[in-house]
């Protein structure tokens, strides 16, 4: 269906996305920089290696489902969107302006396909139930992924949700975890500690797996491993850093929800040649 | 066109019941619904349908946050979803859910609420829906109905299940009295007016359908004319029945099993602001929370029977000119 692409190829197209990450938060003088730069071998991996989706038929209804339940990471989502020819390029520097599609957060309404709209923390892994649910239902081969931060674990609804995709045997669900320890008012640790978290998604009934959130061939391992596991929905617990590939955002809370000035994206582009 | 039948308004079926016995009938005709509950099936009474469809039934546990945004997965993907659960439960601690995993991406999920008002009796309070219509309308492109009866339950389940969209129908734990013959017709959006009168109109939905009749039959006697109209569909409403009523009568009173804050009757006293303003009084639940006894003893302590409805047409019809 689609030739697959190197680990060169694909480096290189996480290179590219980090850039428009920058660019484009930077231009629209908001967003949230440092979990959209965690998340870019994440998404890299599934929509150019992973996921059964093909651009030129949007509504094939054996596509993959993905969802970013984490929506404040929308700048990496549409960049790769745009990488992968859904939507326009040359529009991402509209981001968060009167009438682009590329809205604040995920907007089904301006991009139509968008699998949920999101923004509103916990609600992702229940959705992509539904749509788990509906396959299994119809015996269709399509599988469903949910990117989930780690500061949005600590709503309830995942729980319940995790409660749910075990009793049921969803096998047909992977749940990544951008595991990049930064939320909004600090550290994970020091606002709502969610360690230990293997144990809880473990104890919750999950296929846990941990891995280096920004080596893709971990990546491309553990999505492998999910796709056989069966009886059970499927963890990847993927250790990232926050603002990852830009030394100034690295591990800096300041960055969670706040745009580069001019300077910095200037500097932070150099730093990604 | 007036139902004007006499009304023998025997008892019938709850409306909860009513929706199950539907939803098990759509459930023989259409593959594709879906039904979520939250671990109350025997009260919703959609265990008639988890008995008959076991695959398509999805018991969600005592969570209605996830139950909604399943639903809501679940339509994403091609499905005609039901959930459902008490109306408090589903509405409040669902509500998030209903306006960001349905509302916004215009999701097609049916959310049926059962054991609606304040008829529920000895639970109390905590388990008593007097707000979810307020909520249901606070939620763009949502449609919101509340039938009168078994009749009406059925048909306008059906129709939710048809309309393209998110609905909300809201339902009663309480037998109900038989409002409609059967083979009634009812369409989304087009109130029906059950009895002609030309002094007062009454307005009303749910339950209070027919306390309006016995209402009508009280003040009948009393050579006042008033006209009943049952809103079963709360969003959109049917203005152009509004407005008629107000132009033809000058006086409207608005009768519900809900909060007065929030219900049909502001949003009716909105179309009659805009269209034909006129006297009007509003019958439903003033500012409180109920308290646990009979249905029956609540309706009455709390203002909700035919002697209130007509006390306050006689109000209404007094302040005309």
């Amino acid at each position: 269906m689609k030739p697959s692409k190197s680990l060169e190829e694909l480096q290189a197209i996480a290179k590219r996305i980090r850039r428009e990450i920058v660019e484009m938060i930077g231009a629209a003088k908001s967003g949230h920089p440092g979990g959209s730069l965690s998340a870019v071998e994440i998404l890299t991996t599934l929509f150019f290696d992973c996921l059964r989706h093909d651009p030129s038929n949007p509504a094939w209804e054996d596509r993959d489902r993905f969802i970013l339940s984490k929506g404040h990471a929308a700048p990496v989502l549409y960049s790769v969107l745009a990488e992968a020819g859904y939507t326009p390029k040359d529009k991402l520097n509209t981001l968060r302006k009167l009438g682009s599609p590329y809205q604040g957060h995920p907007d089904k309404r301006f991009i139509p396909v968008l699998e949920a709209s999101t923004g509103s923390l916990g609600q992702g892994l229940s959705i992509g139930l539904g749509m788990a649910l509906a396959a299994r239902l119809d015996g269709r081969p399509f599988r469903t992924y949910v990117v989930l931060g780690d500061g949005e674990i600590q709503e309830g609804q995942i729980w319940e949700a995790a409660m749910f995709a075990a009793f049921h045997k969803v096998d047909n669900i992977v749940a990544i975890v951008d595991y990049n320890r930064i939320q909004l008012d600090g550290f994970v640790k020091d606002i709502m500690e969610i360690e230990p978290l293997a144990d809880k998604w473990r104890g919750f009934g999950w296929h846990t797996i941990e891995c280096d959130g920004h080596s893709i061939p971990a990546l491309q391992a553990a999505f492998a491993d999910a796709a056989a596991t069966k009886g059970k929905p499927t963890v990847v617990i993927a250790h990232t850093v926050k603002g990852k590939g830009v030394s100034f955002m690295e591990n800096n809370p300041k960055f969670h929800g706040t745009a580069p000035t001019p300077a910095e994206v200037e500097l932070a582009l150099k730093e990604l040649q | 066109m007036p139902v004007n039948t006499r009304f023998e308004l025997k008892t019938g079926m709850a409306t909860r019941e009513a929706f199950g016995k539907a939803l098990a009938a759509l459930g023989r005709e259409n593959p594709n619904i879906v039904v979520c509950d939250a671990d109350l099936s025997k009260s919703t009474y959609t265990s008639l349908f988890a008995k008959e469809f076991p695959e398509r039934f999805f018991s969600c546990g005592i969570a209605e946050a996830n139950m909604v945004g399943i639903g809501a997965g679940l339509a994403s993907a091609g499905k005609i979803a039901f959930v459902s659960s008490f109306s408090c439960f589903v509405m409040n601690k669902g509500f998030e859910q209903l306006r960001v995993a349905v509302a916004y991406p215009n999701c097609n999920v049916k959310v049926v609420g059962t054991h609606s008002g304040i008829s529920i009796g000895e639970d109390g309070p905590s388990q008593m829906s007097v707000e979810d219509l307020a909520l249901a309308c606070a939620l763009p492109g949502f449609t919101v109905i509340s039938p009168a009866d078994e009749v009406a339950t059925m048909a306008l389940i059906r129709a939710a299940a048809a309309h393209a969209g998110p609905v909300f129908v809201r339902t009663g734990r309480a037998k109900c009295p038989i409002v409609y013959p059967a083979g009634q017709q009812f369409e989304i959006g087009r109130a029906i007016e059950l009895i002609e009168g030309k002094d007062v109109a009454i307005i009303a939905h749910g339950l209070m359908v027919a306390e309006a009749i016995r209402a009508h039959e009280t003040l009948e006697a009393e050579g006042v004319s008033a006209r009943v109209i049952d809103m079963h569909t709360i969003k959109p409403l049917d203005r152009d029945m509004i407005a008629q009523a107000a132009a033809e009568t000058g006086a409207i009173v608005v009768a519900e099993e809900h909060l007065v804050d929030g219900g049909l009757g502001v949003r009716v006293a909105q179309v009659v602001a805009e269209t034909s303003p006129c006297v009007m009084e509003f019958v439903g639940i003033q500012n409180t929370y109920a308290e646990s006894a009979t249905p029956e003893q609540l309706l009455d302590k709390y203002g909700l029977l035919a002697r209130d409805v007509a006390a306050a047409a006689r109000r209404a019809v007094g302040r005309k000119k």
